[in-house]
């Protein structure tokens, strides 16, 4: 396992000069992608693979962390926001602002949506995120449905962040900052508790555990992850919109997680980069290709126990 | 000063009344068996102790302190234990997983999200030591999902122990139990019951008349009689509504 990831991680570090020597710059692209949904995937897991808690409303978070990024560089010229509130361009500033604000909001929906269960809690957290969607639409001073453009990309330590290489690194530094943070929770005395509320929620209460102050904070957690990945979408696309709190993109982190794997500590890796190769490549070949991802999800479901990361886990006990 | 009081408790659901103005108390010291016949009425009751159910009146007093509009978790802040009478574990949890969850219930710094919960060595010494020497410490690394229905219902009992509670209520902890296995749980809550007073409910007549110090009987939601082993023996009314046609007791 250690060999694996070990060898996974230098490849992603040598990809770079893979994809130059390919002359496929595009692939790069692909791949900076795939490590910020791996990372709003993984929060989504958090939640609904070891918490039982199936939101529909985790692209809410993405944006606002999107948004965070776009509307301080907004106010960077110098006019504040509301006059007190300086803009920045700086990822130390931004991006924990981001986080920091993804969370609050994640404070707001949990604490009134974790009050629900099963099928209303679904509903309620995508009214939710669909409110915060048409709220962005209508906000006309960054830029309403077209969204804010962001004429360049956050300073980080005077690095050229116009290069997509430099671009890639920055953002991959960050996903595995996430990632080995995230595997603390999950094996920490929290993460513990979490996964006991998803096996058997009336047990937990018994032992003395009040369940929904532990939903709570992993909710809060989980949407400060995809705060995270939001703001550095913002900086990879140099561009913020409504679209990235829409309810498709939900539902989009929603399969990641799915094709990846619930539950499982790098299926959302997996999930994030099957389904974004596979609409590069079906997008490429037809234009219906979300037919075909539906079948592929289909065969998954129906076909693996527990995603690619379960279909691999299940291979390597076959080789032993 | 009673561990546990109960005072005109009343369940209605819809025209039926489950819990019919039911007093009972569990003082220190004592196993109090609760009998009755299926639909009596009890599960609903326990529900009630523990607070999954709301009752429609009355009062439910935990060492001197009303508890009625308190929630599960708070309850069993306050010492109450219990256990299912269809066993509620972690099912992908092992056996010793599930009661280091209790010891970590009672303990607390549950928010910690930068520890690493194998190395709090405390917790799973304690559920070391409440394994040892019983007939699941060497399935303590087997998921309970793995566990035969005997050792589910052991577990349970280690569970529940694990967060050291002032009082029990046991729901039925001998349902299903072949004969050995009866007897082994028989000797381990007598054990248990020596530290911990308890309200057991159970069918189990051999296991009631063995264990317990007094016996109340409900039926209909309303408890008919209570006092003595010999007592309710010797009560020709629980005979009659609950015993029916069996001649001897026991």
């Amino acid at each position: 396992m250690r060999l694996a990831l070990g060898i996974a991680l230098l490849a992603l570090i040598a990809l770079p000069f893979a994809t130059e020597a390919m002359g496929q710059p595009a692939l790069l692209s692909l791949a900076t992608r795939v490590v910020i949904y791996a990372i709003a995937a993984a929060s989504l897991n958090f939640i609904l693979g070891y918490g039982g808690m199936i939101s529909f409303g985790h692209a809410a978070f993405f944006g606002v962390g999107a948004y965070t990024v776009g509307i301080l560089f907004a106010h960077s010229g110098g006019d504040a926001l509301w006059g007190v509130i300086p803009g920045s361009t700086n990822l130390l500033v931004t991006l924990p602002m981001a986080v920091l604000l993804s969370g609050l909001v994640a404070a707001v929906i949990g604490a009134l949506s974790l009050r629900t269960n099963g099928v209303q809690f679904i509903m309620i957290t995508l009214a939710f995120a669909q409110m915060l969607f048409f709220f962005f639409v209508s906000l006309t001073p960054y830029g309403g449905e077209d969204g804010i453009i962001i004429r360049r990309s956050n300073e980080l330590f005077g690095l050229n962040m116009r290069d997509k290489t430099t671009l890639y690194y920055v953002i991959l530094s960050v996903g595995l900052v996430f990632f080995a943070g995230l595997s603390r929770v999950v094996n920490s005395s929290f993460g513990a508790v979490l996964q006991g509320i998803r096996q058997n929620e009336r047990r937990m209460a018994a032992l003395g555990f009040a369940p929904y102050r532990y939903k709570l904070y992993a909710f809060i957690l989980a949407g400060m992850g995809a705060g995270l990945a939001g703001a550095l979408m913002a900086n990879f696309l140099r561009f913020a919109s409504p679209d990235m709190m829409h309810w498709t993109k939900s539902g989009e982190l929603m399969i990641m997680v799915i094709l990846g794997g619930v539950g499982s500590f790098l299926g959302p890796v997996f999930g994030a980069a099957a389904f974004l190769v596979l609409e590069t490549f079906l997008a490429g070949w037809t234009e219906n290709w979300q037919l075909a991802l539906g079948i592929i999800l289909l065969v998954v479901v129906l076909g693996t126990k527990g995603g690619i990361a379960g279909l691999l886990d299940r291979m390597r006990g076959r080789m032993k | 000063m009673s561990v546990l009081r109960v005072s005109h408790l009343v369940k209605r659901f819809g025209g039926l009344i489950a819990t019919d103005d039911v007093s009972l108390t569990v003082e220190e010291g004592e196993i109090h068996a609760l009998i009755g016949p299926n639909g009596a009425g009890k599960s609903t009751l326990i529900n009630q102790l523990c607070g999954e159910l709301a009752p429609d009146a009355g009062r439910v007093e935990l060492a001197g302190r009303d508890v009625t509009r308190l929630s599960v978790p708070a309850r069993v802040a306050m010492g109450l234990g219990r256990t299912f009478q269809v066993t509620s574990l972690l099912e992908d949890a092992t056996c010793r997983a599930n009661i280091a969850m209790a010891v970590q219930a009672r303990e607390g710094l549950n928010f910690r999200i930068w520890d690493r919960i194998v190395a709090r060595q405390h917790l799973w010494d304690q559920a070391d030591a409440l394994l040892a020497g019983t007939a699941l410490a060497e399935r303590s690394a087997v998921a309970v999902q793995d566990l035969s229905h005997g050792e589910r219902k052991q577990l349970e009992l280690l569970v529940a122990l694990a967060r050291k509670p002032r009082i029990l209520l046991l729901d039925e902890p001998m349902a299903g139990l072949g004969h050995v296995e009866s007897q082994e749980m028989i000797t381990r809550l007598r054990e248990v019951g020596a530290q911990t007073p308890m309200l057991l409910v159970e069918h189990d007549m051999e296991a009631v008349f063995a264990l317990a110090t007094r016996i109340s009987v409900l039926v209909y939601g309303r408890i008919i009689a209570s006092g003595s082993v010999e007592d309710i023996r010797a009560n020709p009314e629980v005979r009659e509504a609950y015993l029916g046609a069996e001649d001897e007791l026991c």
